[in-house]
């Protein structure tokens, strides 16, 4: 049968961020995906030649606005790491808060925009209603809606009040119950189960062995995650990955929403066992060393590489991003499906593509 | 600090194979730019959220051996290195000729910090 190839992105309806795909096709059949990037490349790692190891906060949390609180929280622990500083208790709690708000604005934002990918208006702005809660929260908290800026080296500079705990702990409630009310449609509405079931599969073995990470892999049947390991406020508290089996659009959809719920109870949880105490540790002299940390953000696992000589700029910060990994698994994933599943497809990885290029 | 294993040229295919085999996942690789002591670079493995870190010191100018035929999800950690270092690697399964992120044209490794490498076609 005659191919065809057919340009998919960098402008596209679905996707908010640049990414082109080369789609081979035999009739309405994908046979082939090949990807090219570059659109939105800045080369923020370079930036640790001219910004000193404290003003790579900014630049990192400028990697993703989406999940900039993740980015600040690996790069501050593995500088801590390599430096030795002891961050306090409470600030680890804080940092807990405020990582898992960003998870759930970014799966929300996620949900109305896979749910737009379908045609699902409605939904769409149901999902960026409730998230507007979210932000509220952030913005309250933080002084900024999107990126909030709250990690330093040693802790975090902002503190919650009792009230405004208290307040929190109502707004997450009302959030939840509200969430709760898309369930029945995101879950188990027809539309959407016609066009999300047994499309994009990645079968166990595929998850592991290319590398996927975060929802990706839960979705196909694996029960890992970077918070198992402990960071900020996971060692004390506990948690269990959210994991479904099927490897689908409908898993990775299912994993998401789950995991916003989870994220709710691990924000009240952290909320009700937050210590008192300080916020930071002051932390003195440069770094020197190198270390590797993970921390996982909403859209999965994100790694570190940082490299200190002892001056104030750090000698290498490298940084791999969840969709970075989840590329090669969407390679695999679009030979064989239909042409018009390609856009669900795509989005189902949560493609970040300013992420993916830094 | 981290603990790393030192690992050679003719190493790296095999390690990667035993990696494969024994069930450890792809995180990622690390370059590093040393100076005239040439590159670092570092492949990241994880296994039940153990990681394991091997090391690989070359000479610029080195070709290294792609381990993107054993994990096929190294072909974009190697083609941006290549884009950023300069660095070679033999047999990716999909090559992009030094322009994954950036023009055709551009002859300096951005992320070099002295040296303009040539591009090897």
């Amino acid at each position: 049968m005659a191919r065809t190839i057919l340009p998919f992105g960098p402008q596209h309806p679905v996707l908010p961020e640049p990414l082109h795909l080369k789609l081979t096709i035999e009739d309405e059949t994908v046979v082939e995906a090949l990807p090219t990037l570059g659109y939105v490349h800045r080369g923020l790692e370079k930036l640790c030649e001219v910004r000193d190891f404290n003003q790579m906060i900014q630049i990192v949390e400028r990697v993703c606005g989406i999940c900039s609180c993740l980015h600040a929280l690996c790069y501050c622990e593995g500088v801590e790491q390599i430096m030795g500083v002891e961050v306090p208790r409470r600030a680890k709690y804080l940092r807990t808060i405020w990582g898992e708000l960003h998870r759930v604005h970014s799966h929300l934002l996620w949900l109305g925009l896979f749910a737009d990918a379908f045609g699902f208006e409605s939904l769409f702005m149901q999902f960026w209603r409730v998230r507007e809660r979210i932000m509220d929260i952030m913005e309250a908290t933080c002084g900024n809606r999107v990126v909030v800026s709250v990690n330093v080296i040693g802790g975090v500079r902002r503190d919650l009040t009792p009230e405004q705990c208290k307040w929190i702990e109502e707004q997450v409630a009302i959030a939840e119950k509200e969430i709760r009310q898309l369930s029945s449609t995101i879950l188990n509405d027809y539309t959407v189960k016609k066009r999300c079931c047994g499309k994009g599969v990645l079968t166990k073995d595929q998850a592991y062995q290319l590398g996927a990470v975060g929802p990706m892999l839960r979705g196909s049947g694996w029960a890992q995650d970077a918070r198992q390991t402990g960071y900020a406020a996971f060692g004390e508290l506990g948690f269990e990955p959210i994991v479904e089996y099927d490897g689908d659009s409908y898993a990775r959809s299912a994993v998401r929403f789950r995991e916003t719920l989870q994220s709710l109870d691990i924000v009240r949880l952290a909320i009700a066992r937050l210590p008192e105490g300080e916020i930071a540790s002051k932390v003195k002299g440069k770094p020197q060393g190198e270390t590797v940390t993970r921390v996982e953000q909403p859209r999965g696992e994100l790694m570190y590489y940082l490299k200190a000589d002892g001056s104030k700029h750090m000698d290498r910060v490298r940084i791999r991003t969840p969709t970075f990994a989840n590329i090669p698994p969407l390679l695999a994933m679009l030979p064989g499906c239909e042409l018009a599943d390609v856009p669900v497809i795509v989005l189902s990885i949560d493609p970040c593509i300013s992420c993916t290029e830094r | 600090m981290l603990e790393t294993i030192p690992l050679s040229l003719d190493q790296v295919a095999a390690v990667a194979k035993e990696c494969f085999d024994d069930g450890w996942r792809q995180v990622t690789m690390s370059a590093v730019d040393c100076g005239e002591a040439g590159f670092e670079i570092f492949y990241h493995y994880d296994k039940d959220l153990v990681m394991r870190h091997y090391r690989l010191s070359i000479p610029k100018e080195t070709v290294v051996p792609s381990i993107s035929p054993v994990y096929f999800c190294a072909l974009l950690i190697e083609n941006e290195i290549r884009d950023q270092f300069g660095i070679c690697f033999s047999d990716i399964v999909l090559d992009f000729g030094g322009a994954l992120y950036l023009e055709a044209e551009v002859r300096a490794m951005p992320f070099c910090k002295v040296s303009v490498a040539e591009k090897q076609s």
